[in-house]
């Protein structure tokens, strides 16, 4: 472990804009392309449920 | 004993496979990220040039490899597809582009953010940073192209010409850093010599490189099954899967 503080580690020894900067957005993207994939799901499972649920044939 | 490989050629015996195995590839994704991100924040040590600015590359590596390896497999699946007139094949296809562009983006987006304090400048026209650009565009060309035509087969096989004449410029990706001078460095390892980094680095590294792997290939799953969904969606097959 080489970080005195909570502070150095955020600190970054200088470069907190670049290394954080590539690990939010990093996560970001991620968090954006599964939240899209399970709506999509949700959104396909409830027009299957709506074409095919009780009520039609 | 003979396995019937065509079996898993259908979307209707592949759907419940997929889903299956969905979890086998998330689970490990998450539990590598954890520890590949424990390595290279806490156990990998500072660099004696760039400080602690280097430690993007337990991003930016794996996303740029997953890029360019991504981009192969879309072309061989479209590249099947086209030939063999297979539907999963090209649903494959469509189903891993997505995630391609999301890691060309991201070793792009890292690569901006790791040059401009090594280098003093966000982005520069060389050789590397070029032609991951021009993969990016390669990639929401395909995905544009599947999407603009209507009849999903023609689709398939339009697409899969894009992606099959794409293919050529990864290899000038990977080798652009040797071909041409390019403010990018060459590569830090490879199989015909001893990697040039300390081995906690290189350990952290190779373990995010599983991590965005099994990341890749869990997301994939997801979305194939989605566009079966979306292609089968008037099959009997699948509203008894699905229960509705």
């Amino acid at each position: 472990m080489h970080w005195g503080s909570a502070a150095e580690f955020l600190a970054m020894g200088g470069y907190a804009l670049y290394v954080w900067g590539s690990y939010l957005v990093t996560a970001l993207v991620i968090c954006v392309e599964v939240a899209v994939l399970v709506r999509r799901g949700r959104t396909l499972r409830a027009r299957a449920g709506r074409i095919a649920g009780p009520g039609s044939d | 004993m003979s396995i019937n490989w065509f079996k898993y050629a259908s979307p209707q015996s592949f759907y419940p496979l997929a889903g299956r195995m969905v979890p086998w590839f998330m689970v490990p994704a998450a539990v590598l990220g954890l520890i590949g991100l424990y390595i290279g924040f806490f156990v990998a040590p500072t660099d004696s040039q760039q400080g602690e600015a280097y430690r993007i590359i337990f991003i930016h590596v794996p996303a740029a490899w997953m890029s360019m390896f991504i981009y192969m497999v879309v072309a061989f699946w479209a590249g099947l597809g086209l030939a063999f007139n297979t539907r999963l094949s090209s649903m494959m296809a469509h189903a891993l582009a997505p995630t391609g562009a999301l890691m060309t983006f991201v070793a792009l987006w890292t690569g901006s953010l790791w040059g401009r304090p090594t280098w003093g400048t966000w982005w520069v026209w060389d050789a590397r940073l070029t032609s991951e650009l021009i993969l990016l565009f390669l990639y929401i060309g395909y995905m544009s192209l599947a999407a603009a035509i209507d009849d999903p087969r023609r689709a398939d096989k339009a697409s899969a010409v894009l992606a099959l004449v794409g293919v050529v410029n990864v290899p000038i990706i990977y080798f652009s850093v040797q071909w041409w001078n390019t403010l990018h460095q060459g590569a830090s390892v490879s199989i015909s010599r001893a990697p040039s980094m300390a081995a906690t680095m290189l350990i952290g590294m190779l373990v995010m490189v599983f991590a965005f792997w099994a990341y890749s290939i869990a997301v994939a799953l997801i979305r194939v099954r989605l566009l079966i969904m979306e292609r089968e969606r008037n099959s009997a097959w699948l509203r008894e899967t699905e229960g509705v």
